[in-house]
């Protein structure tokens, strides 16, 4: 009888994971619309700069092949990650995840330099319609890893208190689903709005 | 100092004109006579255990049923005045209130009111009843014993009620509304033609519901792909659930749309950014754009539930199986996929080039098609079956007829030629009504009439909901056809007023005395509810399938037990239920372990959060934006990785509990065999009956005295 109702729960569990998984996958192609939008209204507006400089003049690809390479890297170090939280490895789990997390910070900071800078030399988000979408679009990105750098943080936490538990695993899988996603978003804004700016 | 608490939010702001004043103390009494009723009866904690914090769909449908009924009434009021102020609007009347030069209402009160019309019937009446109709029902249905995600489903709801909120607050805090249409396009939503918290009010309700409607699509269609009963292929799955599934699939589709765009939007006002600005190269044209991309699928994602709805009604009133199947479900998935692509009839006006007028005209002109073979399964299904006119099978007849009218009207429009004369007059506004009230409203009637056993275990009484279908038919066509006609004279949509030579006036008075038909038919639905409840032991629902219906909701108690089923059945053939039901082969009871999920109550608190986060953003107050965001990012945390969010409910005590839940059963059957006796109620009787209800009250006072 016990064995039974463990077998009754397990199913049950699994299918939950399932749904989980498949719901994830929807939201984040919720998500990407909402992106769509957003590059959209770049392709629109990114001629519009008013008499102010153009993208070729503003961006810098040598930062932005920078932070490519460190997003691309910390979606790297994100599978390896997942990997060993998948054999229950939970010190592996946690180095690879701290390791991700920094890389997440130190693009946001290269991210946020290169804000600071335009904004520094008078180019807001106010100036034009050009830079009111780039902005947006990146700033929207920007946050998305912040949100991803939070999410992972409280999860670390939580892996250190709980240990590898399977709603946790759960949770991880997740997170690195949306931080790969993040990554293929910013490959379109790499591809779109920088080197787009040079072509 | 006083700027960072305060924001723009000072004196000015409190209500002063007339209809703040009413509307902040309608509001305040509503609440205070709420909340000295529910302390005086002690029902605080049960509500709050019961209802507020429950995760059981069925009972979040039945909170979206409430709070949507009140909108109704609301949204049906802006009606009224609005119909009234027309009627009163030729040159030759004099202005009578205030600042009025015609008619009672001033022109901008007059937007204020349209807009608001126009949101909340959207909004917060029809999206509400159309997910709480799928939130009692679909779960039935399919044989689930609820969402894929509780959690996200009372989150859902709340945000909703934020919303709600949110719409309501200019009454209390700023005295204006968006005075700018219900899609505040662009540039008018701008901040320097509408500079006041009006249009911030707009997003922000739009927003926080917005986001809740996401996540209930995102839930529901989890819920019908992943959680049907064993052997219910899609194939075999009741045409509710494949009008809902097609629906919600358009609404993750639109959805995130409007969120992106509300955002722009806002940006635009609130940071100073230039996306839909006349200025520094921003685009109005992108934001009329982006918002029919949602706007024109948003109709649709209210429609196909309807369809559903009407499919099963069909079906059941007829006697018969619907007539293809198939045809059906594929007609359906033609609707929602058209009407993804044809957001340009919107504003052909607008300069787009011939070729693209051309084709958006003939995508319009397409959905026609798969429209038309719904209407020829369910005309087919009627012929040869056995038709009971009960009210559910009177509001489908009544949209059978109405909604032809719309659809063809709706043709007329989407040639280019013919939108260019008609673009903006009341013909278009007549053919929305046509749709909306004669397919979604009528839908919603006919849902409710349809399923209220199930929702409360009595029926809804008959005769009553007769008079007040029959209220509803007549209004509606004494004040939307002469609104058709009044398009074609050249009437404009969003008139306050008119020059008397036009002839117009009669028309308008017409409309008027339809709108105050349509609302005695609104007050005689409330009156055929109180009767059902005052009768509720005669019209008690023993079986729980009193229409003798064939899909798997109608196989559970009235209403059914929170977990839905005992056994979640197994699935044969589309007709499972039916063909179970004839060959008296029902199964009998059996138990197993249920997993139930916890009342919750950080819905409420994360709404609550972000109707103060729209609220901060509305009136600059920052500080309260930071702390909202804050606040929303510590429940989801801590719900997040909350690990006993569940319980089992083992096989024995389900057992117990339906025992428990049997003896009821007998004690209610035998109050409804002692009131069999009694007649139906009719309108005549319920005032006699208040009345006498009434005079006991008196009397009763009375003796206490002496």
């Amino acid at each position: 009888m016990n064995e039974q109702a463990l077998t009754h729960h397990e199913r049950l569990e699994a299918a939950a994971n399932d749904r989980v998984k498949f719901g994830f996958w929807i939201y984040l192609m919720t998500d990407l619309l909402m992106f769509s939008v957003l590059f959209a209204c770049y392709a629109v507006l990114h001629g519009n700069h008013v008499g102010s400089p153009a993208g070729r003049e503003l961006f810098s690809l040598p930062l932005a092949l920078k932070e490519t390479l460190i997003l691309l890297t910390s979606s790297f170090t994100c599978g390896i990650a997942m990997v060993a939280a998948r054999r229950g490895n939970k010190n592996m789990t946690l180095f690879w995840f701290a390791i991700t997390f920094i890389l997440g910070l130190l693009f946001l900071k290269f991210e946020l330099t290169e804000f600071r800078q335009f904004i520094l030399e008078g180019h807001t988000l106010k100036t034009n319609a050009f830079l009111s979408s780039f902005f947006v679009l990146v700033g929207t990105h920007g946050l998305h890893i912040t949100s991803g750098l939070l999410w992972m943080g409280t999860t670390m936490i939580f892996v250190m208190k709980r240990g590898l538990n399977s709603a946790l695993v759960r949770k991880l899988s997740l997170l690195s689903l949306f931080w790969h996603f993040l990554d293929i978003v910013w490959i379109f804004i790499f591809t779109i709005v920088y080197l787009g700016a040079f072509a | 100092m006083r700027h960072f608490w305060l924001g723009k939010l000072d004196s000015h702001a409190l209500p002063h004109a007339w209809f703040t004043i009413g509307g902040t103390a309608v509001f305040l009494l509503a609440a205070l006579i709420t909340v000295i009723i529910i302390t005086r009866m002690k029902r605080w904690k049960w509500l709050w255990n019961e209802w507020l914090t429950s995760v059981d769909p069925k009972k979040i449908g039945i909170m979206y049923f409430i709070v949507g009924g009140v909108m109704l009434l609301r949204g049906g009021l802006d009606a009224l005045m609005m119909w009234l102020q027309q009627a009163l609007g030729a040159s030759n009347m004099p202005g009578i209130g205030g600042e009025a030069a015609h008619g009672y209402l001033s022109s901008e009160h007059f937007q204020q009111i349209f807009t608001a019309h126009g949101n909340i019937m959207v909004f917060f009446v029809a999206m509400a009843f159309i997910f709480g109709l799928i939130n009692y029902i679909v779960p039935l249905q399919i044989g689930a014993r609820d969402l894929a995600s509780p959690f996200m489903n009372t989150l859902g709801f709340w945000l909703y009620v934020g919303g709600v909120l949110m719409v309501n607050m200019f009454f209390m805090f700023g005295g204006e509304y968006a005075a700018t249409g219900w899609l505040a396009i662009a540039p008018l939503s701008g901040k320097v033609f509408s500079p006041g918290v009006g249009v911030d009010y707009w997003i922000w309700s739009l927003q926080i519901s917005g986001v809740g409607s996401t996540l209930g699509a995102l839930n529901f269609i989890l819920t019908i792909l992943k959680m049907r009963a064993p052997g219910m292929t899609l194939s075999k799955m009741p045409l509710f659930t494949w009008g809902s599934l097609f629906s919600m699939l358009m609404a993750v589709t639109v959805f995130p749309l409007l969120t992106a765009t509300l955002f722009l939007s806002f940006f635009d006002r609130y940071l100073g950014t230039h996306f839909f600005t006349m200025t520094a190269g921003g685009d109005p044209m992108m934001y009329t754009n982006l918002i029919w991309m949602w706007g024109h699928p948003e109709v649709y994602i209210l429609m196909l539930p309807a369809f559903g709805v009407f499919s099963e009604v069909v079906a059941t009133f007829s006697r018969k199986p619907i007539a293809s199947y198939k045809s059906n479900v594929i007609g359906m998935a033609g609707v929602s996929f058209m009407a993804l692509s044809v957001w340009l009839h919107h504003f052909f006006t607008m300069g787009a080039s011939t070729d693209v007028n051309a084709f958006f005209g003939l995508m319009t002109l397409i959905v026609a098609i798969p429209t038309a073979v719904l209407f020829f399964t369910w005309i087919a299904t009627m012929r040869g079956g056995m038709i009971r006119f009960e009210t559910p099978m009177l509001w489908f007849l009544g949209f059978v007829a109405i909604f032809a009218v719309g659809g063809l009207s709706g043709l007329i429009l989407a040639f280019p030629p013919a939108d260019f004369q008609l673009h903006n007059s009341l013909f278009l506004v007549a053919h929305f009504h046509f749709n909306v009230i004669g397919g979604v409203l009528f839908g919603i009637f006919c849902g409710i009439n349809y399923w209220f056993s199930k929702f409360t275990g009595f029926k809804l009484n008959q005769r009553i909901g007769r008079q007040a279908f029959w209220c509803w038919i007549l209004g509606f066509c004494l004040s939307f056809i002469p609104m058709l006609i009044l398009g074609l004279m050249g009437a404009t949509r969003r008139l306050d007023h008119y020059d008397a030579s036009t002839g117009w006036q009669p028309f308008f008075v017409l409309m008027l005395i339809g709108g105050i038909v349509i609302a005695i038919g609104t007050v005689l639905q409330l009156v055929q509810i109180f009767a059902s409840v005052i009768q509720r032991h005669r019209l008690y629902d023993a079986t729980g399938d009193p229409w003798d219906g064939r899909s798997l909701e109608w196989g559970t108690t009235s209403p059914p037990p929170s977990y839905n089923f005992t056994v979640i059945p197994t699935v044969t053939s589309f007709d499972t239920f039916w063909e179970a039901k004839k060959n008296h082969a029902l199964p009998g009871p059996a138990y197993e372990d249920i997993v139930i999920p916890k009342n919750t109550a950080a819905g409420i608190y994360i709404a609550l959060f972000a109707f103060l986060l729209g609220f901060g953003f509305v009136w600059e107050m920052n500080w309260l934006a930071v702390v909202s965001i804050i606040g929303i990012i510590v429940v989801l945390i801590t719900r997040g990785y909350n690990e006993h969010s569940e319980y089992i409910l083992t096989a024995a005590e389900v057992e117990k509990n339906e025992e428990k839940r049997a003896e009821l059963h007998k004690k209610r059957l035998e109050q409804h065999k002692a009131a069999l006796h009694e007649e139906e109620m009719g309108l005549v009787d319920f005032m006699r009956y208040m009345l006498k209800l009434g005079m006991n009250y008196i009397r009763q006072k009375r003796r206490k005295r002496t």
